[in-house]
């Protein structure tokens, strides 16, 4: 397990250097010069050149790729923003906990709604019920995330007014709204996954073992069945989280909260390459580091896997 | 010894499937006494495991039903009893059951132990008052009747065999000492050399044990080897029932038999080919009129298409065909 683990943190490297050069490379490719964004559309010619040169503009590509790599590995520095001329580290890393806690909140209400309602719905096959959340979840799977967004301002800020409309100030309350916006979609997407892989387990032979031999239909269930169905259910719920840290630009926009997201689609807007790159870096390490405790997860989930992972 | 067990009244069961019912059970009698052992013989889609879930009530709920019929056990209707009495008194309590395929009828992400633990544990709980098994010295104990060593509880079922796997099912079916043990084609999945070996230790424990048993098969060898009575399931049917001698000894035969027999592979004499019994099955779905077998009868006659044989009993065997119920309007062809 221990040296699993160690394999896949040392696997992590190439995977964010793959990550940094397409970045860069694409970053590269697009139009727009830095050095005009930076200075202005009114600034000199010569200005511009200096500026070039102190950036380390005018050097071949491969090279700024090497030194930018370089300048991470040996003093953990990402550049400085062209936006905001802050260090990208202070920037991105500042954005951080929103995102990590949306994200997390997303996840729990997701994982939450999801799976006992996908069991439930698995169990009533073809009755009302499961009509009704098969329904529901296909609806709300395919529901544009501003709309739901926007609805939920609607009634909770404005007619009701519960709750903040956007922002972050009014702590924990201001969590709310944006939680069920990118939870609900993921819960539903859990719920069909959970509803699909249950209905194959419920169907295989130990479970028909285990009610001959008599245990009470809720242990089969969910002490028989669902054990096995959670696989996907898990990958399901990895790459949600993932997802979610990093895609949850328009939640943040329309709730004008200061996240990840929100900071990548300015910097896009504004050619801010450092601060690009180092999002996207850091969005990939988390993306990763997640899938890897999907994968260690699984090994405490089904032993055979973690027969295998101790090979 | 001949105290009744088990007794099977004209059951019926029946699968939703689209518009029309598949008629999987067509009103079949069985019944067994207390430590018999009964071979329920016939081909893939007869019947068998139907009959077995039905017993055990564990049908597939929204498509099975048995609209007609009674099982008795022990004096009690099982057709009539509470889902709650069925799951604390009977399943695996009462009656157990082995079934086919070893390989996936463990759950694999439990040990072997706890998968045998919990058969005990569960009618442990509803016994008041009663004495309760000793949970885990019970599941050593099983474990080595069946030859695993009870250092193996804590392994997955991946960790073992084929055979092995076959041997924790026998060993939690057999958990709770049951009356009466159903294995449905327990050695199907197994190569020839464990088969023997499952098989012999299967006889063994219900000798020792005194348990009743049925042994769901379409080996007619396994059958002869260590059942008392044979019952020939055809489309739903019982067509010919009887003591081992009646059905292996006796000349008289239904014409099915006959043919099932004659697919056997005959050491003695050199044969080039096996003489396999001509058509198919009838579509459950479709049932024809008459004899279900009528149409792949060599000795087919007018009454057949028409009317269903009543049993013609001799003794102890019994046999559902014309040909010897209604001697005297033979008009064989073939003879």
């Amino acid at each position: 397990m221990v040296k699993y683990t160690v394999k896949r943190l040392l696997l992590l490297i190439p995977i964010l250097l793959g990550v940094a050069f397409i970045i860069f490379t694409i970053m590269d490719f697009t139009p727009g010069d830095p050095a005009i964004r930076i200075l202005g559309p009114e600034s000199s010619v010569e200005a511009r050149e200096q500026l070039r040169v102190e950036l380390g503009l005018n050097q071949p590509f491969l090279i700024r790729f090497f030194e930018y790599i370089k300048d991470i590995v040996l003093n953990l520095d990402f550049g400085e923003s062209y936006r905001t001329g802050n260090p990208v580290f202070e920037d991105v890393f500042a954005r951080v906990p929103v995102s990590l806690t949306l994200a997390f909140s997303g996840m729990v209400l997701a994982t939450v709604m999801g799976l006992p309602l996908g069991v439930y719905s698995a169990v009533k096959q073809y009755s009302k019920s499961d009509s009704f959340l098969r329904v529901a979840s296909t609806v709300l799977v395919a529901m544009p995330t501003f709309w739901l967004a926007m609805l939920l301002i609607l009634v909770f800020a404005l007619y009701l007014g519960w709750l903040p409309s956007g922002g972050v100030t009014a702590g924990w309350m201001s969590y709310i709204l944006p939680t069920i916006t990118v939870g609900v979609p993921y819960g539903s997407k859990i719920l069909r996954m959970t509803r699909s892989t249950m209905l194959e387990e419920i169907r295989q032979d130990y479970v028909r073992t285990a009610r001959a031999k008599g245990v009470p239909e809720k242990v089969v269930i969910y002490k028989h069945s669902l054990q096995n169905a959670l696989l996907p259910v898990i990958t399901t719920i990895g790459t949600s989280f993932g997802a979610i840290m990093g895609g949850s630009v328009i939640a943040e926009s329309v709730f004008n909260m200061p996240g990840l997201g929100q900071l990548i689609v300015l910097s896009i807007e504004a050619k801010d390459t450092p601060c690009v790159l180092a999002c996207v870096l850091l969005l990939a390490f988390f993306f990763a580091v997640v899938m890897l405790l999907v994968d260690l997860f699984y090994a405490f989930v089904d032993p055979r896997i973690k027969a295998k992972y101790s090979k | 010894m001949s105290e009744k067990l088990l007794d099977i009244k004209n059951l019926k069961v029946q699968y939703k499937s689209g518009n029309v019912p598949v008629c999987a059970v067509n009103g079949i009698d069985l019944s067994l006494n207390k430590g018999e052992t009964l071979g329920l013989v016939g081909e893939t889609g007869a019947g068998k495991t139907t009959t077995a879930l039905a017993i055990l009530r564990l049908l597939p709920e929204r498509t099975g039903l048995i609209p007609e019929g009674s099982i008795t056990f022990d004096g009690q209707n099982l057709l009539e009893m509470s889902e709650e009495d069925m799951r604390t008194l009977i399943r695996g309590e009462k009656i157990s059951m082995i079934f086919q395929d070893p390989m996936t009828s463990l759950n694999p992400v439990m040990t072997v132990g706890e998968q045998i633990a919990e058969a005990i544990e569960y009618h442990n709980s509803t016994r008041e008052g009663e004495e309760k098994i000793p949970v885990d010295e019970r599941v050593n104990e099983v474990l080595e009747m069946v030859g695993i060593p009870a250092s193996r509880k804590d392994e997955y079922p991946h960790q073992f065999s084929g055979g092995m796997k076959q041997r924790v099912v026998i060993a939690m079916a057999l958990a709770c000492e049951p009356e009466l043990l159903i294995a449905d084609e327990p050695t199907t999945a197994l190569d020839v050399t464990i088969q023997a070996q499952v098989l012999a230790m299967m006889s063994e424990l219900r000798d020792k044990l005194g348990t009743a048993m049925i042994l769901i098969t379409h080996d007619l060898g396994i059958v002869a080897s260590i059942c008392d009575k044979v019952a020939i399931m055809y489309a739903g049917k019982i067509i010919e029932a009887g003591s081992l001698e009646d059905i292996y000894v006796s000349k008289e035969h239904h014409p099915y038999t006959v043919g099932l027999f004659g697919a056997i592979p005959n050491l003695k004499v050199e044969t080039r080919r096996l003489s396999p019994i001509e058509g198919l099955m009838p579509d459950p779905s479709e049932l024809p009129s008459g004899c279900y077998f009528h149409d792949r009868c060599p000795h087919c006659m007018e009454i057949c298409k028409h009317e269903y044989p009543d049993v013609y009993t001799d003794g102890t065997h019994s046999i559902a065909c014309h040909l010897f119920t209604k001697k005297g309007v033979q008009e064989d062809k073939d003879e």
